[in-house]
This record gives structure tokens, sequence and C-alpha cells, in this order.
């Protein structure tokens, strides 16, 4: 059990980094200064590095294993975008600086709005958004404004049940409502289920490309063909675009606006709750509504360009989260063409590798060739009292984490898989022995499943008395 | 309040009427299938509802979800035992798990309810709903 | 190459396990006419030494703040970041690991995140705070329309002084919920006009929110706006520098309801911009409509304690369209940088930070406010930044200054268009030294003085 660092260290101890103030003493009298102590911890330099990695080393990461976790794209961060992102010339640049200054960084951000173009078929990209749901919000904002120029009643975003939640928050978010799609038994969106729900108040149809569970709308020329009848647009979630990189090109295939996640598809780290970025790339009927400013060209160098117009305005402070960017960027240098798209054929390979086996033990109700994710469910299960959540658990204590669970809606007891295409044979092979001995656990001694996990820093927790009584904050003596 | 003796909705809201009050909860089938319950919103008194509108959410630790009102009138009661200890919800849903009280415009309404032996009919025919734990992927 | 692992043998050992003969079958069933034909027209891949070597290039043509007289603010800061905070941000356990859904083994970024949210409490004064957003300006617009959610008003207002960024994003984020935003303006000294704001606030009103210090680094009068804020019935919103808490004091203390900011100064570097930290924290009583994630103290089946996200009911994964926000993914190491700093600082030197950075630009306003070529428009007090007026053009200013490699500040113009093209936001934080203030002292008057 860990302590806090507020019960580590002296009063007195730590803080030591800065000299002593050399210009003339100011001894100022604020008006309502504080008068009482912060509260922050007093604790020396090698006792913050030591509680830092005790925290460390209860912590699973990429560093450590396999992480299935379907949609989420948990491939190797590869270090020499570390080392270039942390070079001082990008680290260390204001926001304010005049353009000839950051000319390396306005490069960087020009250079990977143009690749991102290429790879996804679109005419303009902006870098804006933080995260995928930020570039929902953002995708959502701009085809509200270029809708309400033609037709202020389109009110309603149609969204797949089998959609991730951010989806619907974000329609909601940007003033549109949200209407759920059926899918149907095959998982996809069946052209004549979708005519039934287009009505004149349609704006948008999000769809995630392939879908939640690893399958491809087979119906998509059909699916946009009737959205642009309709005088509605495509929106494209791409947190699953590791499944298309080099095989197919969104916008080619009619979609008019997308989000791409860096932090899935192009190997920046995930962080343990970011920062992620969330590129927005649109066809040129939309690319006036981008958010301000724009990267641009000007013969040899580059530029900002405040000019607005139709600009939906601006959902981040500045460019967005610009150090992500250089990560991404030199993904796509260092792979180019011919390793983007050997990525997704082995993520693809990997996945399919993974279903085969792991489907004579669970039960699969989307069989067929996936994509780079598939869905089991752990309901052939149920009958000896355990459920996903107790698989999960298990799978702890194998020393590997546990995919997605209860994810898409649409099946029961789910369980996520995206083995992502940095992951050798042997690793899936063994993450598939795993599962194949916890479900024959769960038939002869159900109880290593039920009180999982054993083998970790903690066991499970009490989310309900967490949730009744939140404890937020250390207590301040 | 004796199971028996209350009307049920299909969402699993009971209501035992007392002297042209209507006292509602929800049904232990409801709060088995949530699973602990920690938090409840519920109107304040003087609300006017209408028979199965949304009146307030119940939240378990990976769930929420609408609490309908099985009779249309005004809120004159709130418990406030659930509001603070929402765990009775589970240990009495019955008893002292019960939501609010509700003066009755019409007490006809009842009629499209189920009876006692009409839910458990009706609960026979459900699947069990698949509510736990709704962990995700990254945005 | 993609960091793949496999080689063509595991891939065929693959293939027969699966039935099929190559990978292209596996997506057999696409349709035929969407399939990309020719390859992807991108530059050729390189190998890690060259990838290296073309970002040492592209990193070469930037002249970053951090190594120049810097008196660039605006709510991103040139400030001293202690290696230790590199070093427990380098580590992949930290970096490359997913988010905690799986809280067994994610008890390091749990306990990291509960304990910044304990920090960020105690800064702001506040009873709670969560785990992060995307920065200062989505936390403003998120604690907007929290107050909205919470009063049930759609009318809120906001200093003109307040950060032009923050602002702009607010006012896209508004459009979606049909947020009326009124704007309160500055009085002579720079601070807000408290009579306006009396008579702006109406029985619409859901929220005001102050900015302090505000956009010009003016400390307001914060705790009679509270007391007139909520005696018209409305919710008090700070935006706050949190390095100015160390010093002022903090918005629990005048009964704020929600405290937001940015949090880049707290151990991130200036980044360009991006990634940056959106810090919210409010009352116990309001956390159930706030947005982001919230790390909670929990106990396990062995009765030891732990950590887990909690109240997770709020959040899209769950709520979807009726959540309190969309946000997933926030700003986690961001989080965690700032966790580490005011570790390794400590409640010294943190408050160290506060006073030096207070302390140095009033040295340089006070050796500024003798020279002829500039003036001090605004009289109020400040914590650290202000505005000059220059005697030249503040564009042609800042250029000259750069020669002599000072970043002098941030022209006005453009955001505040009623200050003139003279004006110029100068800050001075804990890394500017004696020499350079005194630099920017003769560069007024060799730059104010050529012009004669």
């Amino acid at each position: 059990m860990s302590k806090t660092v507020f019960e580590k260290g002296r009063k007195g101890r730590g803080g030591d980094f800065i000299p002593p103030n050399d210009c003339p003493d100011h001894r100022i009298d604020l008006p309502d200064s504080r008068k009482t102590p912060i509260g922050l911890p007093q604790v020396g330099e090698q006792e913050v590095i030591r509680h830092y990695m005790d925290l460390a080393s209860k912590n699973y990461s990429i560093d450590r294993g396999i992480y299935p976790l379907g949609s989420c794209t948990m491939k190797y961060n590869p270090l020499i975008n570390e080392e270039a992102a942390g070079l001082a010339g990008f680290t260390g640049i204001h926001p304010r600086q005049r353009a000839e200054d950051v000319q390396g960084a306005l490069e960087v951000m020009f250079e990977l709005e143009s690749a991102l173009c290429e790879i996804c078929g679109m005419d303009s990209f902006t870098l804006q958004p933080a995260a995928g749901a930020h570039g929902e919000l953002l995708g959502m904002m701009i085809a509200k404004a270029y809708l309400e120029e033609k037709d202020p009643n389109r009110k309603t975003v149609l969204v797949p049940d089998s959609a991730h939640g951010t989806n619907p928050a974000s329609v909601a978010l940007c003033g549109f409502s949200p209407k759920t799609v059926r899918s149907n038994d095959k998982g996809l969106i069946d052209p004549d289920e979708l005519g039934r729900e287009i009505d004149d108040k349609t704006a948008v149809l999000m769809l995630t490309l392939p879908n939640t569970l690893g399958l491809f709308e087979k119906d998509i020329v059909e699916i946009v063909e009737m959205m642009h009848s309709a005088g509605a647009l495509v929106y494209m979630d791409g947190a699953n675009m590791n499944a298309l990189l080099g095989i197919i090109r969104p916008g080619e295939i009619g979609i008019d606006i997308m989000h791409l996640n860096l932090h899935k598809t192009f190997s920046t780290p995930h962080g343990g709750g970011g920062p992620g970025s969330g590129p927005v790339g649109v066809k040129e009927h939309l690319s006036d509504y981008l958010p301000i400013p724009r990267v641009v060209r000007e013969g040899d160098s580059f530029g900002l360009s405040h000019d607005s117009q139709r600009s939906i305005g601006t959902i981040h402070s500045f460019f967005g989260n610009f150090n992500v960017f250089i990560k991404a960027y030199a993904y796509i240098r260092r792979l180019g063409a011919a390793g983007l798209r050997e990525a997704s054929e082995n993520a693809i390979l990997n996945a399919n590798y993974l279903m085969s086996i792991l489907k004579d033990h669970f039960d699969l109700d989307y069989p067929g060739p996936c994509m780079h994710e598939f869905v089991i469910s752990a309901r052939n299960l149920k009958k000896y009292g355990v459920r996903t959540v107790d698989v999960a658990k298990r799978l702890l204590d194998y020393g590997v984490h546990a995919p997605t669970v209860y994810f898409p809606l649409i099946v029961d007891e789910a369980l996520m898989i995206e083995p992502v295409e940095t992951e050798s044979k042997e690793d899936l092979d063994r993450f598939a022995e795993f599962m194949r001995l916890i479900a024959e656990e769960a038939k002869n001694d159900p109880e290593l499943l039920l009180e999982a996990p054993v083998n970790t820093p903690v066991r499970r927790l009490d989310e309900a008395t967490a949730a009744r009584n939140p404890d937020l904050c250390w207590p301040f003596d | 309040m004796v199971p028996k003796d209350c009307t049920f909705t299909k969402e699993h809201e009971w209501v035992y009427v007392e002297e042209g009050m209507a006292v509602i909860g929800i049904s232990d089938y409801a709060s088995g299938e949530l699973g602990d319950i920690v938090y409840v919103e519920l109107p304040e008194p003087g609300t006017n509802v209408k028979q199965m509108d949304p009146i307030g959410t119940i939240e378990a630790v990976k769930t929420v979800a609408d609490i309908f009102s099985p009779v249309s009138g005004e809120v004159t009661e709130v418990n406030e035992k659930v509001i603070d200890s929402p765990e009775v919800i589970n240990s009495d849903p019955y008893g002292e798990g019960w939501f609010v009280k509700v003066k009755m415009e019409d007490p006809v309404e009842l009629d499209a309810l189920f009876s006692y032996e009409e839910y458990q009919e009706f609960l026979g025919e459900q699947e069990p709903e698949d509510s736990e734990e709704n962990d995700d992927e990254e945005e | 190459m993609s960091y793949i692992q496999n080689t063509d043998e595991d891939r065929s050992d693959m293939l027969r396990s699966i039935g099929a003969s190559s990978i292209g079958e596996l997506f057999e069933t696409l349709e035929d006419g969407i399939l990309v034909e020719d390859g992807l027209d991108l530059p050729p891949p390189l190998s890690e030494a060259e990838v290296a070597s073309l970002f040492r290039r592209i990193a070469s043509k930037n002249h970053p703040a951090s190594c120049m007289a810097s008196f660039l603010g605006g709510g991103i800061y040139d400030r001293y970041i202690p290696a230790v905070v590199r070093y427990v941000l380098s580590r992949g356990e930290f970096y490359t690991s997913y988010t905690p859904y799986q809280a067994e083994v994610s008890q390091g970024t749990l306990q990291a995140i509960y304990e910044y949210q304990t920090m960020i409490s105690r800064l702001t004064g506040m009873e709670a705070a969560n785990a992060s957003l995307y920065d200062g300006a989505t936390a403003l617009a998120e604690s907007v329309i929290m107050s909205c959610a919470i009063k049930r008003k759609s009318k809120v207002l906001v200093p003109r002084a307040l950060h032009p960024g923050a602002r702009a994003v607010l006012e896209s984020y508004s459009k979606g919920k049909s947020i009326d935003i009124g704007e309160v303006p500055f009085l002579e000294d720079g601070s807000l006009d408290t009579g306006m704001l009396e008579r702006s606030i109406d029985g619409d009103t859901s929220a005001v929110v102050i900015s302090q210090p505000n956009y010009f680094g003016i400390i307001e009068k914060a705790p009679e706006i509270s007391d007139l804020v909520h005696s018209k019935g409305a919710l008090l919103v700070s935006y706050v520098d949190p390095v100015s808490l160390a010093v002022l004091a903090p918005p629990g203390e005048y009964d704020a309801d929600i405290v937001v900011g940015e949090g880049q100064s707290l151990g991130n570097p200036q980044n360009f911009g991006g990634p940056l930290l959106g810090f919210m924290a409010t009352k116990k009583s309001y956390i159930r409509k706030c947005p982001g994630r919230l790390i909670s103290g929990a106990v396990d089946k062995d009765g030891s304690r732990g950590y887990v996200m909690t109240l997770q009911t709020r959040e899209q994964h769950i709520r979807r369209e009726k959540a309190t926000s969309n946000i997933c993914t926030n700003e986690g190491l961001c989080a965690l940088s700032a966790a580490v700093y005011l570790s390794a600082l400590g409640e010294k030197g943190f408050r160290e930070v506060a006073v030096q950075s207070m302390s140095k630009a009033h040295a340089l306003h006070s050796m500024l406010s003798d020279s002829t070529y500039c003036d001090l428009p605004f009289s109020g007090e400040f914590f650290q930044e202000f505005v000059i007026r220059v005697s030249v053009p503040a564009a042609d200013f800042c250029t000259r200054a750069r020669e002599a490699g000072v970043l002098a500040g941030i022209p006005l113009e453009r955001d505040f268009p009623e200050l003139g093209n003279r004006s110029l936001l100068v800050a001075v934080t804990e890394k500017r030294t004696k020499d350079e203030l005194q630099l920017y002292r003769s560069l007024i008057e060799e730059i104010g003085g050529s012009d004669e």
C-alpha cells in the first residue's frame, strides 16, 4: 500500500531549484493575499523520484505487455518519436512567437496536415482538436455551420447503436439531437433501415469505419449516396483507421468530414489518459468552416492565417496538441506509404488469427473475416456463474491487460479485441492460451475468476462506496 | 409496502396507494439488476408530473437509468433516506427505499399498469439486462 | 518497416491457421472500386537515424523562447522545469499506459492523478478537482455549460479583459448550447467595471466569470465581486493563473463556485501552445454535474487502500448524449507533470516561484515607469504581467528587440483594438534575470530614442 506524497517528507524539505532573486527586491503587499499554507508536499528530490518509481511499478503499460483493447490501437510508441518531440527547438517555443522564429513548427503542422489529407483522401485537415471527442465536436460544429446556411431545420444526427459513447455525447454538445440507427443481425447498417430513419431533419450520419465490431460497412457506397441525396452529410469516426491505411481512403468513398486519433493509429502515446490529438479532415465544400488560425505556405516559408469569414471559430487556445503532432509526423515519415499499408495489413492479419483461435472457447456472433478488431462474448461461461468482468480480472492475474469489456452495447458480455500489428505471433499465442485457460477455469474452478485478481497491487475495489461517498482529495490538516 | 398490494409499470416502478396518495419506488427486480445503487436524483416537492414521464435518475456504479412516474399528479414528499443512503433501495426496495409521494390526479391511470401477478408474468418474459460495467476505449 | 515484429514466416503460419492464402483475401468482402489502387503519395520511408536528423534539422529552424529573454505570457509562460519532472515523464510505465479502466493494474496512474486532484484542490481552496480537461479555454467553456446546467439558465457574463483564446473557445462552444454571452468592460485602471457588472446581472444570468488576474495582469477585487454575484443569485466562475495562487487568496476563500484555468505553468513546457492542461475545481455539491474524469480513494477486497475512477455515470461511455460532456482522453501526462512539479518544488519552492515572478515583474514595471519612451496605462495592482505602451508600433518594437535576443511581449492590437497599436503585454517569470530586465529597459530607451 503506497502512502500519498502528502504523507511523506518533512516540513522544510524540497524546493531548491532556482537561484535567489537577483533583482531589486520588491516586497509587495497584495490586496487579498494568501494567508494560509497551500498544503503542497515537502519532500526532497530523491524522495520525489522514489515516490513516482513506486507508483510506476504498479502500472501496466505497453512497455510491459500486450494491451488488446478494442478501438484503442495500443501499438508500440516508438522511442525516436519521443526524442524528436523532446528537442528544445520544439518544446521551448511560445505560441505567440512571430512566424519567422517558428518556421520548423509551422512546417511540421503543414506537412502533417498534407500527409493526413493524402492518407485519408480529404482536401483539408485541421490539427486543432485535442482528442477524438474534441474532433467529433468540431466535426459536428462544421456540419451545423454548413447546413445552417442551406437549411436551418437540419437538427438530427443518425448514430448506429454500436457507436462509441462520445458520438452521441458530441452530437448533444453541439446542439443536435442524436437518433439511433439499429444494426442488422450482421452487425451492419441496413440501407432499408437507414432509409426509414432519414427525414428532412437529418443533418448527418455519424459512422465508424470499420465499425466497433471490426466490420466494414459493405453497403457503404449506397449508404453515402442515400445521405447525400437527402441533402445530409456523412461523418466518419476514424478511431479504427488502423484497419484502412493505404487500403481505403475515406474521402474517396464520399466521407465529408472525419476525425483521426493520433494517439491510436499514429503511434503517439496514450499517457494514461492523454494528451491525444484528434485532427479533423474535410472535403473542399467544408474547408471554409475549419477553425482558425490555419497554417499557410507562402513561397518558401510558412505562416498563420486568421482570415475567418465562415470559420466556426476556434476550439483550442492555440493550434492543438503540437507536441503530439511531432510524434505522429515522425511515425509517418518513418513508415512511408508502404509501411502504413503494412501496418494495416498486419493489424488485420493479427486480428483474424486471434479470432480463429478464440472462437473455439467463446461465443463469436459475427464470424467471417474481421478487419483489425473483433468482438467475442463470454456469455457461454454464464452457466458456470462467471461473467465477462471476471474473465477480464483473471487475465490481470496472468500478467496481461484485459480487452475492452461490455462494449459495443449490442453484444452482451462483450470482449472487444484489437491485437495491433506490432504484437508478435508469440505474444498473440500467449494471450490466446491465457484466454483458453481461463475458459477452462470458468468450467472447473470458477472461484479463480470470481476472486480475481489476486496477483495485482490491489484486488477488486469497492466502487459502490467510492461512488456514494467519493474521496477526491487527501485531507489537509 | 407489500409487493402483492402494489401496481407496477413496465419500467419496474411500483406504486402503492394510501388515501389518494401514491407512494412510488422501484421493484426488487430492478434494484437487483442495477446492482449497488450509489445515487438517486428525485424531483422537488411541488413538481407536477405526468404518467410515464421521466422524473429522475437512479445510478449504480456503471449504469444510470431513468425513473418514470407511474401516475400523474403533484409530488408532495421526497424520501430523504434514499438520498442520504441509497443502499437502502437495494436492501428494502418496498419499504424504506420508497422515492416520492404523489397526490394523484386520476386513479383510473392505475388500470393501465400491471398488477403484482401480471408484473411477475412480464418478468418471466424478460431477458436479464446486460447492465454492468461499461468499460470502453479512448477517443 | 512499421515496427512489426512478425516475419514472413510468422505471417504464413498465421494465414495457414486461418485458412486464407493471402492477407488480401481477408478484405475481399470490401467492394471493388473502394479500395486504394495506387499506393499513397508520401515521401519514401526513412530509417530511425534519418528520422533523427530530419527532426534535428526541422527543430533548428525554430528559435525557442526558452533560450531567449522571453517576456511572452498570455497564459503560456517560460518557467524553469526541474529535471526530475522530465525524468518521471520519460518512464514508459506512465506514458505508454492506457486510461485506468482496469484499476487493479493502473494504481500508479490513479494515485498520481488523485494526488494531482488534491494539489489543485489545495491550491484553489476548493473541495474537489477533476483529472484534467484539454486546456484553460475549454475548461472555461465547460464551466459555463456546467453553470447553465446547475442554474437552468442560459446567460453568462464574462470580462472584456479575459484571455482572448478562452473567449473565442467559449463563443464556439456556446452556440451549440444556445448560451448568451455578455461582456463586462474594464475601467481606466485595468480592473473590472463592477458598477457595470451590477447593472448587467439579471434573472437569466447563470454565472459571472472573472479572470484573476485578468488578461492584462490586473488583480481583481474578487471577494467583493463574489458577494455581488451571489447576492444576485448567480454562480461565480474564477478563471485563474495557477502560480498566482501561491500568493493570492485562493478562490475557495471568496466562495467561488467553479475554478478553472490554464495549468501549463505547472511543470509543462511551452510546446508551441499544446498539449496544455485545463484544470477545474468545484464544490462537492456540484461534483455530479462536472465534466472530466474523477479519481477516488477506495478500499479493495482485502481492505487495502487503492484508487479508482468514480462517478463514471456522468461520462460519455455510460450517459452518452446526456453526459456532462463528451470528453474522454484528456491531458493525463500534463497533469502528471504538474503533480511532479508541485511535489518537487513543494510548499517552499512553489511559493518562491510565485514571489520571484511577482517581484521581478514589479522591478521591471518600476524601471520602465520613469522612461519617457513608454507608459504604463493601467494603475491597478498586478501579479506577474502588465501592459506597456511603447513609442513605436508594438510589432516594430518586438522585431527590433528580437534582434537583441529579447521577446518583448504580446502585441495587443489584434485582440484588443481599443488599446491601439503600441500596446504590449509583458510577463516576467522567475526565470528572468537582472541583466535581462536592464536589457529590456535599455531597449526601450534605444528604440524609443532612435525615432526622434
